[in-house]
């Protein structure tokens, strides 16, 4: 792959977004059908510019306008916002007050940063293929929550460009949706709580909810691969001191704590607590007992860590899919659910490998094609399509596919109960 | 014919004089409405507003016949409701004024018992079913002729929304103790009565069939906290959209599948609930765009201001204690008796050599309260003013003329009583430059909480009062300020008055009543607190049910002048 250089940004988004990114698919994801009047007028956009010039409350007529603005400005960034009452590129001009955010897509972002406390092999802004699984679990679980729990049927996972990932759904109904209702579904989906000065963070009650034992039977397909081979959270006597204090001070920590010395690999240990766990005695009432204190662990270690401000808010902007991220280069591509586990990272196209690709294409085609003007229009429609944006266009327009089978559905429906033929 | 005071003078009469009928009945000639004559018969077209409808004024009303038997029956179905359609009958103004004073009798009550009490237990409820039962309102199905109960529930509700729609506080206060009184009612409705219920208040919550709850069986009980154990062939389980349990699914404690939230029937009370507040919430802003309209009715302008503000309890006026206090005694009893608003105030009056009106005002009656003279106090704002380089004659001219208005002794010649903790809370909040208010309701939590510091409070302390304040028990947290300064467990009586307060201080300092404990006061466990807490609530609910005898007759008074 191309090396990306942050320098060369200005020339290579020129070329993306004259050329590669797919304005017709945007478009048709964001104007939902054309159903309700000005739905794509009212979005918000923000646009973050060279030298970190940041503008809010762009807003565009129709796709040509889009496309001319973005060609204009060049944005390092784009951030999608809400649906307003008014144009927000004019709202200075409506009457205090009147000027409100009224719809948006439930939205999720999940950052790798958020783990810095359970992973051993990176920390911050750095992902690796180790720590990618935490990604791959979290959207596993917060996928089944939102499908079989709450019933939504459109939901849009983006990588992020960098070190996470994110979620929007866009169901008619959730766009709908009130900030309590959003700051409740993400309540309902956490389970990880405290910052740096709580040591455990996991706490079970006696009453499992279905939820959460839905989510400890999904971590449980990676736990051995990534937390006790992967991350080695057993490895050695550092490691394994912050587990056991997850561990509440009875004889059972004492007992982990010398027969640990004893085992030689993290899955021994592993299986060691599993079993000093499920053996304690019964007089013991308070402690947990039985397999409580293993899911616990567990979860700590891998459950998903959701940002409350960023789901909650119907006019916070996000950052859109198909962006460039600026530091790495990445697009923000959707991810194909069917294949979740095998999404890396790292082979996520970047914009100089794109352009590159585009580069080698065109000179190639130019020297066969005749007509100049006719390519232009045909290489402008189906450039991404000769690039490695192809297949993650692919995801995208069976989202949108998804989408319109169900809008139809609707449409159908209504006019049924009034009995429209 | 005067006019002036026609409203108030219309009133004076109980009813008997039909000359009086006659002459309030031209008073009001000029709106269409009252064609009929006869004193006690009153259109009370205030409700038609409070539905959103616009006025409707009517040509001759007919009285509605008395309703009997069955029919009454048919508009009363529950001993509770939910208020979605107003009152369309004919009251008389005494009857609406009655009504408005029982209920916020009845609601005054239910926040007190809910302070004084953990919601729920046995104590609570008990004691709270005794207080409607005194107060005539509707409680329990099953009792015979629960019609009259059940109407008094339902128009004296209407009437109060109209003298509460009016602030954000205000609409606060009225949701809080009708949604708990309604908690209360939904608690001891018998389980077969609850479908009718819900199905006559048109709440569409689906009952699922027994094949689709054995499906789901033990994620049903997995989920909910409240069922307890195997026994969900007994329980109803309603199928809800998510959205419409969201007190319940945030918190995990229901089973969610395809969008849908399966409520057993114990857990549907926090739905209803939820219901409830939305619908009140949203009627009480309508009520609030509609009300000038109802405002200009002079008939009813005065009583609405007045129960909206109604305080109940002594008013500190009568000075029996007048010259007791020295001038040179103020620092210190700053310091060690006076409640925080008006410690903060007087610090701030010391330290700047000044306050603006709202703290004057404030501050001034308090001090005529606790027994300053009228000399005194002229003495005292004086000396204090003239330090900010204020010119003598500039203070003699523009405030010493204002505080002897407040003692009565210029213009109307009202003596002016110290204001209440509530009227301190809910009107003319401080803004900055200004140091009156209440501390625990005014001010941010983070200077609360240094301001608590700096006191000398103990950290645990300033947490439960943080906690309470949290709470918005902002006097209960004034209380546990009482509490920690003077080294008492309990401060033994319900706190309305900063004057109470300092009275209730000098009480603990100078002996008197022994409740200096020895011991210093433990983390408060729970079961302690609870015991010591209904020793005292029930003393402190006896004197505030004298006091609010007392109170009721000056409202009464109010009107009979």
């Amino acid at each position: 792959m191309e090396p990306f250089d942050p320098a060369e940004l200005p020339e290579l988004l020129k070329l993306y977004y004259r050329r590669l990114f797919p304005y017709a698919q945007y478009y048709r994801w964001l104007n939902y059908g054309g159903v309700v009047k000005n739905y794509f007028q009212h979005r918000e956009f923000s646009f973050t510019l060279k030298d970190d010039i940041y503008i809010r409350y762009q807003s565009f007529n129709n796709q040509s306008d889009l496309e001319k603005e973005m060609q204009k400005m060049n944005p390092y960034k784009i951030d999608i916002g809400a649906v307003y009452s008014h144009r927000p590129n004019q709202h200075n001009t409506v009457k205090l007050g009147a000027f409100q955010a009224q719809e948006k897509e439930l939205v999720f972002d999940i950052d790798m940063t958020d783990y810095d406390d359970v992973r051993r092999c990176c920390s911050s802004a750095d992902i690796c293929s180790k720590c990618w699984t935490l990604m791959t679990m979290a959207i596993r679980i917060i996928d089944r929550a939102l499908k079989e729990d709450f019933g939504f049927k459109h939901r849009l996972w983006v990588y992020s460009g960098r070190r996470g990932v994110h979620c929007w759904v866009c169901d008619e109904s959730v766009r709908k949706l009130s900030s309590a209702v959003r700051s409740g579904i993400v309540e309902y989906l956490s389970l990880v709580k405290g910052g740096q000065d709580v040591k455990k963070k996991v706490h079970l009650s006696e009453n499992v909810h279905p939820f959460v034992r839905k989510s400890i039977s999904i971590i449980k397909k990676y736990f051995e691969g990534y937390a006790l081979v992967g991350q080695d959270i057993l490895e050695n006597k550092e490691s394994w001191d912050k587990i056991l204090a997850l561990v509440p001070e009875t004889p059972m920590h004492n007992d982990l704590q010398q027969n640990f010395q004893k085992h030689h690999s993290s899955l021994q240990r592993w299986e060691y607590l599993k079993k000093a766990a499920s053996q304690c005695p019964s007089n013991i009432k308070n402690e947990k007992c039985g397999p409580w204190l293993e899911w616990e662990i567990m979860l700590q270690y891998c459950f998903p860590r959701l940002d409350i401000n960023v789901s909650k808010g119907i006019n916070h902007l996000l950052k859109s899919p198909f962006s460039v991220h600026p530091k790495t280069g990445r697009i923000s591509v959707p991810i194909d659910l069917q294949k979740v586990d095998q999404f890396d990272p790292f082979a996520v196209p970047t914009i100089s490998s794109i352009c590159h690709e585009l580069d080698a294409i065109f000179t190639s085609e130019v020297e066969k094609e005749e007509n100049q003007a006719e390519s232009d229009i045909k290489h402008r429609t189906r450039d991404y399509k000769k690039t490695s944006l192809a297949p993650y266009v692919k995801v995208f327009e069976q989202f949108l596919e998804n989408l319109d089978k169900s809008r139809k559905g609707e449409l159908l429906k209504k006019s049924d109960l009034q009995k429209d033929f | 014919m005067r006019t002036t005071r026609a409203g108030v003078g219309g009133r004076k009469i109980r009813g008997r004089d039909l000359r009086a009928s006659r002459f309030r009945f031209r008073f009001y000639k000029k709106s269409p409405a009252t064609r009929e004559g006869g004193c006690q018969a009153l259109c009370v077209v205030e409700f038609a507003v409070v539905a959103g409808n616009k006025m409707e004024f009517s040509g001759v009303k007919r009285r509605k016949p008395w309703l009997i038997g069955d029919q009454r029956k048919a508009s009363y179905p529950h001993s509770l409701q939910f208020y979605l359609q107003p009152p369309s009958e004919n009251i008389s103004l005494i009857e609406f004024e009655n009504l408005a004073i029982d209920r916020l009798k009845l609601l005054k009550s239910v926040e007190n018992l809910g302070v004084s009490y953990v919601k729920g237990t046995e104590l609570y409820q008990s004691k709270l079913e005794a207080e409607i039962r005194k107060l005539k309102f509707s409680y329990r199905e099953s009792l015979e002729d629960e019609y009259e109960p059940r109407r008094k529930d339902h128009i004296s509700h209407f009437i109060l929304r109209l003298a509460y729609c009016q602030s954000e506080d205000l609409r606060r206060w009225f949701i809080q103790q009708e949604m708990d009184l309604l908690r209360f009612r939904f608690s001891i409705l018998p389980k077969d009565k609850i479908q009718s219920f819900l199905q006559d208040s048109h709440l569409h919550f689906e009952a699922i069939s027994e094949e689709e709850k054995n499906l789901r069986e033990q994620e049903i009980i997995a989920s909910s906290t409240s069922l307890g154990g195997p026994k969900l062939e007994l329980e109803y389980v309603y199928k809800i959209p998510f959205a419409d349990a969201l007190d319940l699914f945030r918190g995990r404690k229901v089973y969610l599948e395809n969008g849908f939230a399966y409520v057993p029937l114990k857990d549907i009370v926090a739905i209803i609930l939820n219901e409830f507040r939305a619908k009140l919430s949203k009627a009480l802003a309508l009520t609030a765009r509609s009300l000038p309209a109802v405002q200009s009715d002079e008939r009813l302008q005065p009583l609405l201001n007045h129960l909206s503000h109604s305080y109940i309890g002594q008013d500190y006026s009568i000075q029996g204690n007048a010259g007791k206090i020295s001038l040179d005694q103020i620092d210190s009893l700053s310091t060690k008796s006076f409640p925080p608003c008006m410690r903060q105030l007087h610090k701030a009056l010391r330290e700047n050599h000044h306050l603006r009106h709202g703290g004057r005002m404030q501050y001034g009656l308090f001090l005529k309260g606790i027994g300053l003279t009228l000399e005194q106090a002229l003495q005292f704002w004086k000396q204090e003013f003239i330090k900010g380089k204020m010119d003598p004659d500039k203070f003699d001219k523009g405030y010493s003329y204002n505080i002897r208005h407040s003692f009565g002794k210029e213009g109307k010649r009202t003596d002016y009583t110290p204001f209440s903790c509530l009227k301190i809370i809910l009107t003319n909040p401080p803004s900055q430059g200004d140091y009156h208010g209440c501390p625990f309701r005014h001010s941010d939590p983070e200077l609360l909480k240094q301001k608590l510091q700096s006191y000398k409070i103990t950290p645990g302390g300033i947490s439960q009062i943080l906690d309470l304040v949290k709470g918005t028990h902002y006097q209960v947290a004034c209380q546990k300020y009482f509490e920690m300064t003077h080294n008492v467990d309990d401060c033994g009586f319900s706190l309305n008055h900063p004057n109470q307060f300092f009275v209730e201080s000098q009480r603990v300092l100078n002996g008197g009543k022994d409740i200096k404990k020895e011991s210093i006061p433990p983390e408060t466990p729970q079961p302690k607190q609870s015991a010591q807490k209904t020793k005292n609530a029930s003393s402190a609910l006896a004197s505030l049910n004298s006091s609010l005898e007392m109170d009721m007759e000056g409202l009464e008074d109010y009107f009979s002048e």
